[in-house]
């Protein structure tokens, strides 16, 4: 009887026990917000997500980047809404997403007021050449994912890195020689003719913080260069991205396309090459970008 | 004692094959209509389908999944799939007006200049826009389809008065105008091309592949009055077109006021045409191929052809939207190249088997 009664109060505060566990797990999934699914749309934009570690957890996760999030290499793992700017109303909405982090390029307009319309929250950031544009992403994606201590942390490793980056360029070679080195950008080369970077790129910004000099004056833009004027630009250094080099087949081959034999590099058989998305991308890989940039043009 | 002529055999199996295929297309139409709207990017059953557009605001309130399908359907899938009727009956009902008007096979709504004029308004809104101090987001949202629609009236009333003369209009002459003043206006895009930076580079590759991506109920609005116009001139006209086969001079005899038509025929065309691809990107093929399908068919009465082009040209455009939005997605595939693969083997089947018929 005893006994029995003892076992019946074990059992009861065993039940109990086990009704406040299964109470509490339950509150705390109600307490906390269900998750947030998130899209991202701009390479750049993608790498501060992930430098925030806000890919997954507590800020949201992220079910989809577009084609021009290639970094990291899980980035590239998650489903393709397609190009930035040929994005699908539809195709986004059944992602069913609660919140797209959007860089300036994505569109169609149309595409993104009616994905608004549905109810999702869209977030947009500038995308223009310098550092701020970049301090802007990494505060605005930290508010928005609600990962403001991460993005503090972020924000001063940043800066930290910013510092001894343009540090490094001033005592570089470059930056001690009196005259930068002229360095010619070429976007791709299609075979004939060679697409450059006027200013108003992100080549022609990337050239200045790493304390050289884009041989193209005087247009805005990416426009196809004819050889002579090649050969009139007189670059010292050719730089290209890793894509455009491998796709023309090797510095070889584009040294040996019309015009470029002519110039300053050709002679001097002088081609950097870097990664597309980590030398135009402006995400919070720039200064490593821009050190690394400096760098390799004064070993070339 | 039967004094009647013996039945024609021709006329009453191209009458018979007429109603069957009418029949047949209308059918095809609605059931590809329906697996439009309950197919695409956002899955759903076809009864969350039903009870998304039938429920009621208050139901619809309560229940955050039914809320999404129902924006998904109302305000994305369904002004898409209506857009895509409307641009394939407009294009259907242009092109067999235009191919019957010039006697050629190879009339369609782009070589008047209608296509490459709409495409010459939007490529200078948006290069040239950002120089009259309009952003970039108001040019593309409101602006870019009136200038598209501009170029497009522009461009072929050019051609047109080109080609008339002392109060008559040469066909022949309107073929050579049109072809002239599309190579001068594909020119004038490719300046503009180059002059264009980055991004307005890419915007202007929508408008060589088109879209119907840019489908709002706004939009539709504006689009349906033009086309509705141009799609009643042109039936309007389908005795008259009809007599024309004959050749001008024919039709003159059998009392068609021969200008009038040419004049109205062809102002309904870029009205209804030029409103379409104003909001849509060249979408090619379509106006061409489908009143072709149908010709090959049931042979070249206009009374026939034109509503058989529209339900044709509707049928593949809804089918090669529906392939758009769903085969790649949640990305997409450019409309245009899809109605070029959509349209071209079919089109080319019919051609081989009845080459003979053709005499060719």
């Amino acid at each position: 009887m005893n006994r029995e009664r003892f076992n019946g109060q074990r059992r009861k505060l065993l039940i109990g026990g086990g009704v406040m566990l299964v109470a509490g797990a339950l509150r705390g999934r109600a307490l906390g917000q269900p998750q947030r699914r998130v899209i991202v749309v701009g390479g750049a934009l993608a790498e501060v997500v992930y430098a925030l570690g806000a890919q997954a957890g507590a800020h949201g996760t992220l079910v989809a980047t577009d084609t021009t999030c290639t970094y990291p290499a899980a980035a590239r793992e998650l489903p393709k809404v397609g190009y930035q700017r040929a994005l699908s109303a539809e195709g986004l909405l059944s992602l069913r997403p609660d919140l797209i982090l959007a860089s300036a390029e994505a569109g169609p307009p149309g595409v993104l007021s009616q994905v608004q319309k549905a109810g999702v929250e869209v977030v947009s950031f500038p995308e223009r050449h310098d550092v701020e544009t970049v301090r802007g992403k990494i505060t605005g994606i930290a508010g928005a994912l609600d990962a403001t201590t991460a993005g503090n942390a972020l924000q001063a490793k940043f800066d930290r890195e910013w510092q001894s980056a343009r540090q490094a360029v001033e005592a570089s070679v470059l930056g001690r020689n009196g005259s930068p080195p002229r360095v010619l950008f070429v976007l791709n080369h299609t075979g004939n003719q060679a697409l450059a970077a006027g200013q108003n790129t992100a080549a022609d910004a990337m050239l200045a913080y790493a304390g050289a000099r884009n041989a193209m004056q005087g247009f805005s833009g990416y426009r196809p260069l004819s050889a002579e004027a090649l050969v009139s630009a007189a670059p010292d250094i050719v730089l290209i991205t890793d894509e455009g080099l491998s796709a023309v087949g090797g510095p070889a081959a584009l040294l040996a396309s019309p015009g470029f034999g002519a110039t300053p590099a050709g002679r001097a058989k002088r081609v950097v090459s870097l990664d597309a998305l980590f030398l135009l991308g402006f995400g919070p890989r720039l200064p490593a970008a821009v050190a690394a940039l400096n760098q390799r043009l004064g070993q070339a | 004692m039967n004094t009647q002529v013996a039945p024609m055999p021709l006329v009453d199996r191209r009458r018979r094959v007429a109603t069957l295929m009418l029949t047949g297309l209308a059918v095809a139409l609605f059931l590809a209509t329906l697996a439009a709207i309950c197919l695409g990017a956002y899955r759903m059953t076809p009864s969350l389908v039903w009870s998304a557009l039938s429920a009621s605001g208050d139901a619809i309130a309560s229940d955050p999944a039914l809320q999404q399908a129902h924006a998904v359907l109302l305000t994305i899938r369904l002004p898409r799939v209506l857009l895509a009727l409307l641009v394939g009956a407009g294009f259907g009902a242009a092109g067999s007006a235009l191919q019957a008007l010039f006697r050629n096979p190879l009339a369609d709504p782009g070589l008047i200049g209608i296509s490459s004029g709409a495409a010459l308004g939007a490529s200078t809104l948006i290069v040239l826009g950002p120089l009259l101090g309009a952003s970039i987001g108001m040019v593309s949202l409101y602006f870019l389809p009136i200038a598209a629609f501009a170029g497009a009236l522009v461009v072929s009333a050019l051609v047109y008065r080109l080609a008339a003369a002392r109060g008559r209009l040469a066909l022949p002459l309107l073929l050579l105008a049109g072809i002239a003043i599309n190579a001068l206006v594909g020119a004038a895009i490719g300046l503009l091309t180059y002059v264009a930076d980055d991004a307005q580079l890419r915007s202007l590759t929508f408008w060589s592949l088109g879209s119907l991506g840019g489908a709002q109920w706004p939009v539709l609005g504006a689009v349906l009055p033009f086309v509705l116009l141009g799609v009643m001139l042109i039936a309007r006209h389908s005795h008259a077109l009809n007599a024309l086969q004959l050749g001008e001079t024919e039709a003159q005899h059998l009392g068609v006021p021969t200008q009038a038509v040419k004049r109205t025929v062809l102002v309904a065309s870029a009205l209804s045409v030029g409103a379409l691809v104003s909001c849509t990107g060249v979408i090619g093929f379509i106006g061409l191929v489908a009143p072709h399908c149908v010709r090959l068919a049931c042979g070249p009465d206009q009374r026939v052809v034109m509503p058989g082009a529209m339900l044709l040209g509707a049928l593949l455009t809804v089918l090669a939207d529906l392939a758009a939005r769903t085969v790649a997605s949640p990305a997409e595939v450019p409309l245009g190249i899809l109605t070029a693969l959509l349209g071209a083997p079919f089109f080319l089947m019919l051609l081989w088997r009845s080459r003979s018929q053709l005499g060719l």
